[in-house]
């Protein structure tokens, strides 16, 4: 499948044809309690991979319901209080238990060691008391949603979530408070592993860019997430004792707990969004054959976003009642992280110009996510503007905006990767064709699910309303039947790489011809992923950088 | 993985980076908990400067007597947990358990003192929602906003219950620490595990430090409300 990919650079593969290693990390062991008693990272990631593609699939679920309903203007298919819960549900699955976790734990858990060239995160034990948090907070979610439901929204603003709502907030919020705890565990595994773990050699610019921005993720991990843990004892405490913090009656502020919401909720932001960069800056360089353009600015934008998002969050609250004054500053703030984030789309570009380009699979999902995250970014500079927020908050226009960043950007940056490292986690190369063809139908399913959504923002329809004027309906018409294209696009990897496992060719330990540690193992890699630790002696992307010269 | 085999687990170098690890984990926590905290000391400073009367009104009606005690009590525990550390580094085994026994002692005593303290609170009517009184705040002079002084009381019950869930934890893991002293697996090669927990407990004792100002010296004491 890499047969023109290269000028001048012979894979190691090619010497010979790839085969399957003999004991690798899949085999050394069988049986469910080897996987669930395992501290192997690569295994927890693959606990990890099936938990979240199961809770995908179940937010996928939801979101499919509230497209069906929107096809007509009176939302016959649905009563209006099931449709509030079915988008809550879509917001609380889809935010804390798929786009949240999946590229740290699911990409980060398996890679993240074998790029610094060590035999497993800092503290193996804790990463698997992490995904025990995970699946244990998100089994009481699913329990609440599943059995009555939550109807406040992804937010839980209150008084509405403390006062007026007569569903499972509380079962809810436990669930989220107890993954939350997960975040942070695995925050701290990076950044210990990412500080004391490197390889001999494996200086800080060094690192694959990926790793750059697993740090920036990890920390906006370990220092947002407890705030929201706090915000979210507080609302249920409220709820329980039926007095609290934000109570209007005795002189409380909801506004204060937006500000400690959002606190946490724009940062993790980030937290999606970081590592869905990394993955696009490893895969856009092997793919170029060029090493990357401004190594130090693409590493050190990671750290600015990170930094940065801690300062703009009341940047959702311009309608909520706070000062004027206020609101400017964190208008003003949140223009600045568009600076880190076109430093990144710039260097991406210019690492693509006059590189030896081949559209693998990953590259597809790469490039998609270029074009869908400069969209989501450009859309979010229009409302970091105050006036323009004041007319479109609350409408379809900001659903469109987080959905060209979260789906468009982290969800396409999450299949590139997974499509990316796929060969070195199973060993097994997927369907050439079936993979090309789904990202082609996830990019057209995704632009005619999300772009109507501007236009009926712009329009002035409202977000979270089951009904809506009849003169809106051949918009979400449109948007409805993207995302079954869209649906569609998400199912068929799921066939095909399962698929994969079974029939697959084998992949050879580089079937990329690719830079870093991680491709210098077998695939699938043996338990301790080295046989002997490493030494770098180089930069990440020493990609035949003497054939690109000779171009000129 | 060369030397002090056993000791080192297996993806680590050596032993100095596996402590050094260990404690750069602990102290990355502690950030963490930096924050849970600061978000409620954030709220409620920002009641404490809105609703300043109300809130110093609400202040002194606790006992700080007791508060002042307990603050002693923690204090006096971190000193017994830095001696457990030295003596564990030291390879004095009788000295380490006689100090991990008396931090125990000393976090139990913090719980007595706190349980009587939490009963006067009841019996004083400064539980809202449980037992409380708004009229007798109306008719103070100058009369205080009884919302408000719920609303101090509520922090008052969040951020000592959760120092005191905090307070539970550590005492478990001290226990855990008596457990591997008995059966002599702390040792000058493996101390860690004692300065990992001792980080904790000093990190439980110094939001401690905060929450007796903020919470008990808010308002103004009289000599005549010292009672236990
Ligand atoms: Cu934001």
């Amino acid at each position: 499948m890499s047969d023109a990919i290269v000028r001048g650079f012979v894979p190691q593969a090619k010497a010979r044809p790839p085969r399957t290693p003999e004991t690798h990390y899949l085999n050394v062991e069988y049986g469910v309690k080897s996987w669930l008693l395992t501290t192997d990272h690569k295994r927890i990631a693959i606990l990890y991979l099936i938990a979240v593609t199961a809770l995908f699939l179940l937010g996928g679920a939801a979101a499919t319901m509230i497209r069906l309903n929107l096809m007509t203007p009176r939302g016959e298919l649905l009563p209006a209080d099931t449709y509030n819960k079915l988008f809550s549900a879509h917001g609380i699955i889809m935010v804390w238990f798929f786009l949240v976790p999946v590229v740290p734990t699911v990409l980060g858990n398996f890679i993240l060691p074998m790029m610094v060239g060590a035999r497993d995160l800092a503290f193996p034990k804790l990463n698997l008391i992490s995904w025990y948090i995970f699946t244990i907070g998100g089994i009481i979610t699913l329990w609440a949603i599943l059995a009555g439901g939550v109807d406040t929204g992804w937010t839980f603003y209150t008084p509405f979530s403390t006062k007026a709502a007569r569903t499972n907030v509380i079962p809810t919020i436990i669930g989220i408070f107890i993954s939350g705890f997960s975040s942070i565990l695995t925050g701290l595994n990076f950044i210990a592993t990412l500080h004391r773990m490197r390889a001999p050699g494996m200086t800080w610019t060094r690192m694959p860019l990926f790793l750059w921005s697993s740090y920036a993720t990890s920390v906006i991990l370990l220092l947002a997430t407890p705030v929201l843990a706090m915000a979210l004892i507080l609302v249920g405490v409220e709820r329980a004792w039926g007095i609290g913090i934000f109570d209007p009656d005795l002189g409380g502020d909801p506004i204060l707990f937006q500000h400690l919401f959002w606190f946490y909720s724009h940062p993790v932001v980030y937290v999606m969004v970081l590592p869905a960069m990394g993955i696009v800056s490893e895969i856009i360089t092997c793919f170029s054959r060029k090493p990357i353009f401004g190594y130090i600015f693409v590493a050190w934008a990671s750290v600015g976003i990170a930094v940065l998002g801690f300062l703009v969050w009341a940047h959702h609250m311009f309608v909520a009642g706070q000062s004027v004054y206020s609101a400017q500053v964190f208008s003003a703030l949140s223009y600045l992280v568009a600076v880190p984030s076109a430093i990144k789309v710039f260097n991406w570009t210019a690492t693509l110009y006059k590189g030896s380009i081949s559209f693998e699979t990953p590259m597809l999902f790469a490039l998609g996510f270029i074009a869908l995250f400069t969209m989501g970014g450009l859309t979010g500079l229009m409302l970091a503007a105050l006036g323009v927020d004041m007319h479109v908050h609350d409408t379809y226009f900001i659903i469109a905006h987080f959905h060209f960043i979260m789906v468009g950007g982290t969800v396409m940056a999450y299949m590139a990767g997974l499509h990316y490292w796929w060969p070195k986690m199973t060993g097994r190369m997927y369907s050439d064709f079936l993979s090309k063809l789904s990202a082609l139908i996830i990019f057209v399913g995704f632009i005619l699910t999300f772009l109507p959504q501007f236009v009926l923002g712009y329009l002035g329809m409202p977000r979270r309303y089951h009904v809506y004027p009849p003169e809106f309906q051949i918009l979400n018409v449109m948007s409805s039947a993207g995302a079954s294209i869209l649906a569609v696009g998400y199912l068929l990897p799921l066939i095909y790489l399962i698929w994969s496992l079974f029939a697959g060719k084998a992949a050879g330990p580089n079937p990329w011809g690719a830079t870093g540690l991680e491709w210098q193992t077998p695939s699938p890699p043996p338990p301790h992923n080295f046989d002997e630790t490493p030494v770098v002696t180089s930069g990440p992307y020493e990609y035949a950088t003497e054939e690109i010269t000779d171009v000129h | 993985m060369s030397t002090n085999r056993g000791l080192v687990a297996h993806h680590f170098e050596d032993i100095e980076q596996q402590r050094d690890v260990e404690a750069f984990g602990m102290w990355m926590f502690l950030a963490t908990e930096i924050l849970i905290f600061g978000a409620v000391f954030t709220a409620y400073t920002v009641y404490r400067l809105r609703y300043a009367a109300d809130f110093e009104a609400a202040s002194s009606k606790l006992n700080v007597l007791i508060g002042s005690i307990n603050t002693i009590v923690l204090l006096t525990s971190s000193l017994t947990m830095v001696l457990a550390v030295h003596a564990t580094r030291a390879g004095r085994p009788k000295m380490l358990m006689i100090c991990l026994l008396l931090t125990i002692f000393f976090g139990l005593t913090f719980f007595g003192f706190k349980a009587v303290e939490y009963y006067e609170d009841y019996e004083e009517a400064l539980v809202p929602g449980l037992r409380f009184d708004p009229g007798e705040w109306a008719e103070r002079s100058p009369p205080a906003n009884a919302g408000h002084v719920q609303l101090m009381l509520v922090f008052y019950y969040i951020m000592t219950g959760l120092h005191a869930v905090h307070m539970i934890v550590g005492i478990g893991l001290l226990t855990w620490l008596v457990y591997r002293a008995r059966r002599g697996t702390l040792t000058p090669a493996r101390y860690m595990a004692v300065e990992v927990v001792g980080l904790y407990w000093h990190f439980v004792d110094i939001v401690w430090i905060f929450l007796l100002p903020l919470l008990y010296l808010a308002g103004t004491h009289r000599a005549s409300d010292l009672h236990f």
